[in-house]
């Protein structure tokens, strides 16, 4: 029978990370991934925060498949067909540890997974692997059809719905609160076109969040990257709303292109792909417990996300944990053994890496953000009063306050009402 | 009970079928950059070898005769569970019909030696022959038992239940013996995780050539085959401007028949 | 036999006989009749080879289809196909008279037998012929589907005699029967010693016989393929196909998987049907079964992949598990035929 010291199941930014850690710590590592091969499951916008991994390989700019920086930070609220925006200009938010690129995630998770590779981890693809191995009741290894392989420590990294936490006894089955639905659309443009319609520099790039409009008012919002001649598209909304409201997120999303503000940014543009999945909403909420004999959880199957409006962060998250993972592990190795009791280390890490730190900041944030109003009564107030103000057609203008009240007034919103929400918002965030 | 057989599966890299497509320009069918398997029946007859295997002991090993990218083909068999692989590559072996190919695996199988059983797919979905088994056979001077779904190792001989076009016959023969799968008559395993880790870790696949072997020049190759394919006509079928439905099935089945009977199709 | 000097050596046109449980398949009738019009063509003339047991009678009736000659050979240890024996009479024959043609049926027990000679006398064989011509530098063109049948090829085997090919069941017709032809039989004696036989044939096992499922009649067709994972469940397309006054037929692979009988089968190795409505469920269209129903009047396809190639040549498509969409055609229409009032005439 097959052995290994570590078994990483998932080559996504967490499994690899975990996986080049270990192997770099001299950790006899395997390292198994679904897909035929790393990043072909793989979706999510595409936007990464190098923080973690500047910490991991200093200079992974060298061969990292980065498409452009991000130097444009906007954020939108959208009526049906009106647009408030707010823009962030900072050039030097395309450098340094606090950089954050553009990636396509087929590219950057082979990347990834090739490093650990070549760190000394086996990498296999095109391997479901949905079960630990238990022996004498302890994580010992996992089992595909019968076959079964041995390891003294097991890594789930196997994304937002993680079977094999669940078989692990570490998670419970998902419910459609704790996740909303991802759709993603990349659209080809000229890079000319891009640059010129975006005023990009050929590394500048900008990233996008809506709110409001861009997910039907159900709670959720859209997003927009440029890469390098492409724009990555898409949405992600409550699945609980999708099913409550008996709404498709194709149907959004259909409207969410075709909202003036989205078809403006987008337009001529071809459509190369598309694809849909699941995000886990409720961060450490879902799953209270990382850790157990011989068993660590890692990245989107640990909950390692983090949406608070204004950014969305998970693979950055999942790089840091898969680090954390290794490191727990490699400490619990001098340690004497991967016991839970050992590995427990895991948390602290985790604190350290700046993981769960982040998380608790804004552990109320899935919260709040659950709150309907934000999605709904707000943005399309903001646009109202706006277009008040905006608007001069010899009709008298008024005071900003003045306009602000009665929108609020008309909205149905009373001020104590407005006042908690913000209150709870400056709380969470 | 006598030990277990060592079996060996000839099998053969293919383009998917399903992603074959008529050039609309040119009418020919377009075959670059199309992406290949193990062709279906050979997966049948990797299937009928291992069974043998999980119930009799022995050993399964598997051969394939290409260019070096069909190790992948010999590697996910491994990873079914296959012992060894063999690759037989040689520039010279280009363009071979079905008697060079059946001459250059059966002195290949004779290299290896120590064979009871030779298995292949009944046929391949590329060249659709079926040639190559019994051809095998031939140059072996073996028995052979072609069509087989489903067989039977009885220690010094075989047995086969074989699909003819008015029922099922079974056939004993001694050994060795060379059995043509059935396509569809068994669920090929999917490779497993321990088996592609053996992969990984190497030394399973044994690549040899012509001169390795022992394979006379004169006899392979596109110049010693004594078919040749002169041309190649496309078949195109009219299209028929399909009315395609789908979504929840029973307003379907309703949109379905309506467009039906609005044609008068369903009327008699 | 490989490379001849003089080519001119080789002459007339052989049809491997079949005889099978004391008839003639019908594909050796049909290739005698293939092999009188390519004999004709090479100036040469046809022999039939025949070996078996007690088929004297086999021997005549070849000659009436169209045999000039017939080498008969007869054995008990031939009286039921084995690849060895057969092979060997094959080779022994060929081997002394030098036909410049051999045509065989593609039958199972045609290209076991074909595939092994071929190998034996090292010369070409083409598998499956559709057609078969002589071109005009006199050699036989032989022309079979290729590449999931999406196109034909043309096999030439120029250098080598002789030139072989199998010829695929039910495409050629049956030449017609003259009772008053003549030919010769022409006894070969050819020995077979218990060397040669190391194949048994310990038992037999009939497939289950329908007759009354007569699809080449049949005004509407409801087939079922290998989507329907269990025999089973070809009650789902009964069911239809009662509703709609038609018959039930598969493909290929369902009859292969021994679910339905042999008669049901259309496509290139089964039945050419033409009925008014072809509904294909669960079938994805391989070429083989395309060749047998593309020329229904009109075609439904139904099954759970929209990429199955039979959307590609159906007049109605359904996306969606048969499983649902069967039985809910059935039943709608059903309801269709309540609501619709009585003809006066039938009641």
């Amino acid at each position: 029978m097959e052995k290994f010291e570590a078994i990483v199941v998932g080559a996504g930014p967490a499994g690899s990370a975990a996986a080049y850690g270990l192997a770099k710590a001299g950790v006899k590592t395997l390292l198994v991934e679904r897909g035929k091969a790393p990043g072909q499951k793989a979706m999510f916008g595409g936007r990464i925060y190098s923080f973690p991994l500047h910490a991991m390989i200093p200079d992974f700019a060298k061969d990292c498949p980065i498409e452009r920086y991000v130097t444009r930070e906007n954020m939108a609220f959208l009526s049906d067909d009106t647009a408030l925006s707010v823009t962030f200009d900072a050039p030097k938010l395309g450098t340094g540890a606090a950089a954050s690129f553009t990636a396509y995630r087929a590219k950057f998770d082979a990347w990834l997974a090739k490093k650990a590779e070549e760190a000394g981890a086996m990498l296999i693809t095109g391997i479901r692997v949905d079960k630990v191995h238990r022996q004498g009741g302890k994580v010992a290894g996992v089992a595909t059809n019968g076959d079964v392989v041995l390891a003294d420590v097991v890594i789930a990294a196997d994304g937002a719905l993680s079977q094999l936490a669940r078989s692990a006894g570490l998670r419970g089955d998902p419910s459609p609160e704790e996740y909303s639905v991802g759709v993603k659309e990349t659209v080809e443009l000229p890079q000319k076109v891009l640059e010129e319609r975006f005023n990009l520099d050929e590394k500048e790039g900008a990233a996008y969040v809506f709110a409001g409009a861009a997910s039907a008012s159900l709670r959720g919002g859209g997003f927009l990257y440029t890469n390098k001649a492409t724009l990555s598209l898409g949405l992600v909304v409550s699945s609980e709303d999708l099913a409550v409201t008996r709404t498709e997120i194709g149907t959004v999303m259909d409207r969410f292109r075709r909202h003036p503000a989205i078809a403006r940014l987008t337009k001529g543009g071809k459509v190369l792909e598309w694809s849909a999945h699941l995000v886990p909403e409720l961060g450490r909420a879902m799953s209270p417990r990382t850790y157990d004999d011989g068993f660590l959880l890692a990245g989107d199957a640990a909950g390692f996300l983090l949406n608070v409006g204004y950014t969305f962060r998970g693979v950055d998250l999942a790089i840091a944990s898969g680090m954390a993972a290794a490191e727990a592990i490699t400490r619990a190795r001098t340690a004497g053994g991967y016991s839970a009791g050992n590995l427990a280390v895991y948390e602290r890490l985790l604190k350290e890496r700046q993981v769960t730190t982040d998380l608790e900041t804004f552990a109320q944030a899935p919260f709040y953000l659950k709150n309907p109003r934000l999605f709904s009564v707000y943005p399309k107030l903001l646009n109202e009063i706006a277009e008040k103000v905006y608007t001069i057609d010899g009709t008298g203008q008024r005071k900003l306050s003045e306009v602000a009240r009665a929108e609020a007034k008309a909205a149905k919103v009373s001020p104590v009402r407005m006042l908690l929400d913000l209150l709870g918002g400056a709380r969470a965030m | 009970m006598a030990p277990g057989p060592r079996s060996i599966v000839c099998i053969k890299q293919v383009p998917k079928a399903q992603e074959l497509q008529v050039d609309p320009v040119t009418n020919t069918l377009k075959r670059v950059g199309v992406p290949s398997e193990i062709n279906p029946p050979d997966r049948n007859a990797l299937e009928m070898a291992l069974q043998v295997k999980d119930q009799f002991g022995g050993e399964v090993f598997v051969l394939t005769m290409g260019p070096p990218v069909f190790t992948s083909a010999l590697e996910e068999a491994l990873a079914m569970g296959c012992d060894r692989a063999f690759l037989l590559t040689d520039r010279i072996l280009g363009g071979s019909d079905t008697v060079p190919t059946a001459h250059s695996l059966s002195e290949t199988i004779h290299k290896i030696g120590g064979y009871q059983l030779i298995f292949c797919g009944e046929e391949t979905t590329d060249a659709s022959t079926g040639h190559v088994g019994p051809g095998i056979a031939g140059h072996l001077d073996c028995a052979q038992i072609t069509y087989c779904s489903e067989v039977q190792f009885l220690g010094n001989r075989v047995r086969g239940k074989r699909s003819v076009e008015d029922g099922f016959e079974t056939w004993e023969c001694p050994l060795p013996c060379v059995i043509t799968a059935n396509f569809l008559s068994n669920r090929p395993r999917p490779p497993s995780l321990s088996g592609k880790i053996r992969v990984k870790r190497g030394g399973l696949i044994t690549t040899w050539s012509c001169a390795d072997v022992g394979i006379d020049p004169g006899k392979v190759g596109i110049r010693n085959s004594p078919t040749i394919v002169a041309k190649v006509d496309t078949v195109v079928l009219p299209d028929r401007k399909a009315k395609i439905f789908r979504g929840e099935p029973k307003a379907a089945v309703t949109a379905l028949l309506d467009a039906m009977a609005a044609d008068g199709v369903l009327s008699r | 036999m490989t490379l001849p000097k003089d080519k001119t050596e080789y002459r007339g046109v052989w049809v491997f006989l079949e005889a099978r449980r004391g008839r003639l398949r019908d594909v050796s009738r049909q290739l005698l009749g293939v092999a009188r019009g390519l004999a004709q063509t090479r100036g040469s003339d046809v022999s039939g080879v025949l070996p078996s047991w007690n088929v004297e009678p086999l021997a005549r009736e070849a000659i009436e289809f169209g045999a000039d000659r017939v080498y008969l050979v007869e054995d008990p240890r031939l009286e039921t196909y084995t690849s060895r024996p057969y092979a060997k009479v094959m080779a022994t024959l060929i081997g002394k008279h030098k036909p410049e043609i051999v045509l065989f049926g593609a039958s199972k027990n045609g290209r076991d037998l074909g595939g092994r000679l071929h190998a034996m006398i090292e010369t070409g064989l083409a598998a499956d012929c559709v057609k078969l011509e002589i071109d005009a530098d006199g050699n036989l063109d032989m022309i079979r589907p290729s590449f999931g049948e999406k196109s034909l090829a043309h096999i030439l085997c120029k250098q080598h005699r002789q030139q072989m090919a199998s010829a695929r069941p039910n495409v050629f017709p049956i030449p017609p029967r003259d009772p008053a032809r003549k030919g010769e039989v022409v006894r070969e004696p050819v020995e077979i010693t218990d060397a040669d036989l190391d194949a048994k044939v310990v038992s037999f096992e009939e497939r289950r016989g329908h007759k009354g499922n007569p699809i080449e009649d049949a005004k509407i067709l409801v087939a079922g393929g290998f989507g329907l994972r269990d025999p089973k469940n070809f009650r789902l397309l009964e069911d239809l196909a009662k509703e709609l006054g038609g018959a039930v037929a598969a493909s290929r692979k369902a009859v292969d998987a021994g679910w339905v009988p042999k008669d049901y089968q259309v496509g290139q190795t089964g039945r050419t049907v033409r009925p008014r409505v072809y509904i294909a469920v669960g079938i994805s269209g391989a070429v083989q079964h395309l060749a047998g129903m593309q020329e229904s009047e009109k075609i439904v396809a139904i099954n759970l992949d929209h990429n199955a190639p039979m959307f590609e040549i159906c007049d109605y498509g359904l996306v969606g598990d048969l499983f649902q969409v069967v039985p809910e055609m059935t039943r709608q229409l059903a309801e269709r035929k309540a609501r619709r009032p009585v003809p006066v005439a039938a009641r």
